[in-house]
């Protein structure tokens, strides 16, 4: 495709137009170094506090929280958050850990299920990536107790496993993590779905899952 | 100290009671204040408008003339964040090494009139009286172009037997921004319809500024609402003392700005 | 080429315009109440960062950085995407892009697509183009729901029908939707909003978007949203499609760091949006398995090369100068006749157009400096505003009429008076000697001409009897009268 070829040699020869003549790698490279980043690169909070600064920010945007001090309580504190919700039938990621699964629920291992499978689930439970205190957020990337990015999308209902040594202080300490963990579709999600589009007032729940609850284990 | 007044070319036409209270204020002060007569305008107007090759010329003469001051003390914030701002990519786009460090050892020496009072002089309490209900509306050159923060109001809140009240809202532009309220009048006046009545909510008698730009503008639109407020620059309420001040409050009241001109004039 | 930017080469002139929006009160309360809501979050959320202002320095250098060697990272961006599995596009205007979007679409034998909010899709008029060619694109943005269903246009570049309140979506969607007992909760409303779309999510094929941020190291895209659209349109089709600006790349994933803290506490007011998609091609097993990028021009390589127009670019459009200009919240953005709308619209929209359209928006602001204090990538729009002012005139002056323009003869008197303090004497002594005829109980009250917006609402004060150069000579003269 000849005309294709052509714009992008049209584009680049526009920028470099007007670049310096004496762009190479290395210059680059030394420049980008050069870029002062004088903010806060790693947190300062004792874990206790991290973790309460966290549960703050995420109670902030409507998320639920619960706690379990070990794996051995887990099942049941997530048995009671599903029932106090009132859902019976949630699915979880292929290799999700046998010895967390709640008792008295249904459950539905995602095998490529359709969505329309997907829908009619009442929630998913997953464990995450790591979570960011400082904002309240919770990252997911597709690791094997997260599933993939369908799964926590398409039911209405996220139960989210958070153990207390995967939540960071801050932003640029959960980039540098995930940046080590690869190239694998990441999605950040801050309290359940919500909207600011009428009036400027964050109004929960649209389209994705419109019901949140953290589960922080240790 | 050796004080040279740039009176900008408004306040020379429009306004000559504000530079006759920056003299009075100076002087009482115990410094000596020295016009140079060669002055006209910084070039502000041209610039903002887009006639920049008009400004320039303007730029230079206001270097040429102001050159060997000690301290320039200029009673209007926009003047001042102009050059601050503008001169020295002014002077940068000349080429000229001269013109560009004329200006880089001169701008160093310029000063907004109450920054001067209060950086330079190191005085917040020039011993005025005053005594009404004012309020302070901060223009935007001078909040957001000099970050002259609470300087002003440093020195208002000495003045004796004035109250000073709060303007709701008072970060927001009043709308003047010089050819825009030509240019974009109904917006202009849009925006002074909020700032009109967020000053007369504070049942002020007196809006006060340090850009009698502003002021005009705020004047306007209250006199064509007969509303009762007046407006004064700054440096009128610093320059007033118990002496002057028996006189009714007035902006352009014939006897208050004889009685300057005779006070200035060393009566 | 054919740089096209929205609607604006036939838009009529902000001050026109203004006028318009001006006069509706309904649209300039909802205006005032939805920019006042989102100022005093932003505040309450910004001032809570101590580091803050070192944020907005790195996110300024970075975006400085990226420009000065664009073409590097756009080719690095090109690789990394291609080497996992996505496809890369360069289109350089409007027309172009349209193109290879329909052309993709064809390929893939879709009828409709789904689509998150892309500005970048309204400046190149997808939708318009789409629809000509019997292709339905669906909006699954709330607020460009709204729009695509009442055929308004956006008037904000963060919540685009930030101009209606909720009983005015409330009657659209009972209208549209066929929801005759809708309820004027918001709760109702993005309820509606979600039953509405839900089906289209669960299986239209083709999935759209833009990005608010490119990884040239990785070759990921970054979409920044809220309602979880961004995530269906991303995640369920088979294949996406995604229309980037050449302005949208940054060097490394390091630097996301910056701006995932500036971006969402500028635009909404909240510590972090409530979602965030990266993806870098194609994730086997998980979402579209067919990735393609269009990489846009469409008047960029322009700006960029003007050295002080060229910081319009770092903009990562979140709004916060639309919500703090306060000529903006007078008129809402219907006036900037533009996509992109408020001070980065006033300078983005004529400078992507060669200054040949949308020339009278850089006089669309009283340069107050709103909205440079508040931009979180410290763009000095009003630097750029007067720079493109003299662009303005520069091009009039090219025609004797510019030249005969009342306001070119007026500047250039002015520059000739000002030129000798003489001169100003004499004029100070003519204007005070001409203004009598204007002149009634000590006050001006109406003037001709150009003067006359002035005294539309405003009177002057007439020009006092003696100027200050006078008053000082006499002094002078009689030291100690
Ligand atoms: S110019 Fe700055 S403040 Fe305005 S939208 Fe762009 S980044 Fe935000």
């Amino acid at each position: 495709m000849p005309e294709a070829k052509l714009a992008r040699e049209v584009i680049l020869a526009r920028i470099r137009s007007s670049n310096p003549p004496e762009n190479d790698e290395m210059r680059l490279i030394q420049e980008w170094m050069g870029i002062p980043r004088p903010f806060r690169k790693k947190g300062s909070l004792a874990a206790e506090d991290r973790l309460d600064l966290f549960e703050d920010r995420l109670r902030d945007y409507g998320g639920g929280i619960h706690h379990a001090s070990s794996e051995i309580e887990l099942p049941q504190v997530i048995a009671s958050a599903i029932a106090a919700r009132g859902k019976r039938k949630m699915v979880v990621p292929p290799e999700f850990p046998q010895t967390w699964l709640p008792p008295g629920v249904e459950i539905l291992k995602d095998q490529q299920l359709s969505y329309a499978v997907l829908d009619e689930c009442n929630g998913v439970i997953t464990g995450c990536t790591l979570a960011i205190a400082w904002t309240g957020t919770i990252v997911l990337q597709g690791g094997p107790r997260e599933g993939r990015r369908a799964l926590t999308l398409v039911p209405d209902y996220h139960v989210c496993i958070v153990r207390a040594d995967q939540i960071v202080e801050l932003v640029p300490e959960a980039l540098e993590k995930l940046r080590s963990f690869g190239t694998r579709p990441i999605t950040f999600f801050s309290g359940p779905s919500a909207t600011s589009d009428i009036e400027m007032t964050r109004i929960k729940g649209v389209h994705g899952p419109r019901v949140l609850d953290a589960i922080i284990l240790g | 100290m050796n004080i040279s007044l740039f009176i900008t070319c408004y306040n020379d036409t429009l306004f000559p009671e504000t530079g006759m209270a920056v003299v009075h204020v100076l002087e009482r002060l115990g410094h000596t204040v020295d016009f140079p007569r060669a002055q006209t305008c910084c070039g502000q107007m041209h610039y903002n408008s887009g006639y920049q090759n008009e400004a320039l010329p303007l730029m230079r003469k206001f270097v040429e003339t102001f050159r060997d001051a000690e301290a320039v003390c200029i009673p209007s914030g926009s003047c001042v964040a102009m050059m601050r701002e503008q001169y020295p990519k002014m002077a940068a786009t000349t080429g000229e090494r001269k013109l560009v460090q004329d200006v880089e050892k001169l701008l160093p020496r310029i000063y907004e009139f109450t920054e001067l009072l209060v950086n330079k002089l190191g005085i917040d309490d020039v011993g005025a009286f005053y005594p009404h209900r004012v309020t302070y509306h901060a223009s935007c050159h001078s909040l957001r172009g000099l970050h002259i923060g609470d300087i002003p109001l440093r020195l208002l809140r000495n003045v004796r037997g004035m109250e000073l009240v709060e303007l709701p809202e008072w970060d927001q532009c009043c709308g003047f921004g010089g050819t825009f309220a030509i240019k974009n009048a109904q917006t202009s006046a849009a925006m002074l319809a909020d700032k009109m009545k967020n000053i007369l909510s504070t049942g002020a008698e007196v809006c006060t500024a340090g850009d009698n730009s502003c002021l005009m503008h705020i004047f306007g639109g209250m006199h064509r609402q007969q509303a009762n407020v007046k407006t004064v620059h700054i440096a009128e309420i610093l320059a007033s003392t118990e002496d002057t001040s028996t006189e009714k409050v007035s902006a352009r009241d014939a006897s208050s700005e004889r009685a300057l001109m005779q006070k200035g004039g060393g009566a | 080429m054919t740089v096209r930017i929205g609607w604006s080469a036939t838009a009529p002139d902000f001050q026109d315009a203004a006028k318009v929006s001006l006069e509706n009160a309904q649209l300039r309360r909802n205006v005032k109440y939805a920019t006042d809501v989102i100022r005093a979050k932003r505040a309450k959320v910004v001032n809570e960062v101590p580091d803050w202002e070192q944020l907005c320095q790195a996110g300024s250098a970075i975006k400085a950085h990226t420009l000065r060697h664009l073409d590097c990272y756009l080719l690095q961006f090109e690789e990394n995407l291609t080497r996992a599995g996505g496809h890369v596009h360069w289109a350089r205007d409007a027309d172009e892009a349209n193109q290879i979007i329909r052309g993709l679409i064809e390929q893939y034998g879709g009828k409709e697509i789904i689509k998150v909010k892309t500005m970048t899709s309204d400046e190149v008029q997808l939708n318009r183009d789409l629809e000509a060619h019997q292709i339905t694109p669906y909006e699954t943005d709330l607020a460009d729901l709204i729009l695509q269903l009442s055929q308004d246009k956006p008037s904000h570049i963060v919540v685009p029908a930030l101009h209606k309140n909720r009983f005015e979506v409330r009657e659209l969607f009972k209208e549209k939707m066929k929801l005759p007992d809708l309820g004027d909760q918001p709760t109702d409303l993005t309820d509606a909003a979600r039953r509405y779309l839900r089906q289209k999510f669960l299986s239209v094929k083709i999935g759209f978007s833009g990005a608010n941020f490119a990884v040239a190291e990785t070759g990921s895209l970054v979409v920044v949203e809220s309602e979880g659209n961004g995530r269906m349109c991303l995640t369920l089709p088979d294949v996406l499609i995604s229309l980037v600006g050449i302005e949208k790349i940054v060097p490394t994933f390091q630097d996301l760091e910056v701006f995932l803290q500036l971006l969402p506490r500028s635009a909404t007011g909240e510590r972090m949006n409530p979602y965030t998609s990266m993806w870098t091609g194609v994730a086997p097993g998980d979402g579209p398995q067919a990735v393609h990028v269009v990489l846009l021009d469409n008047g960029r390589t322009e700006v960029h090369a003007d050295p002080i127009g060229r910081q319009t670019l770092h903009c990562i459009r979140c709004a916060a100068c639309l919500n703090a200009c306060p000529v903006y919240r007078q008129t809402g953005g219907h006036a900037y006749g533009s996509v992109y709308q408020g001070p980065i619209g006033a300078i983005v929209t004529p400078q992507l157009q060669s200054m040949e359209h949308s020339q009278s928006l850089p006089y669309a602001s009283s340069l107050c400096g709103a909205c440079y204090e508040v931009c979180p990538v410290k763009i000095n729009i009003p630097e750029v505003l007067i720079h493109l002012r003299g662009k303005v005139v520069r091009e009039k002056r090219k025609h004797l009429g510019g030249k005969l323009d009342p306001e070119n003869l007026g500047m250039q008197a002015m520059s000739y008076i000002f030129a000798d303090a003489k001169r100003l004497e004499a004029a100070q002594r003519m204007a005070r000697f001409g203004q009598w005829p204007f002149v009634h109980k000590d006050m001006i009250s109406k003037l001709p001409g150009m003067l006359g917006g002035w005294t539309q609402a405003r009177d002057l004060r007439p020009i006092p009897r003696q100027s200050f150069r006078q008053w000082w000579r006499k002094r002078e003269r009689k030291p100690n009268a």
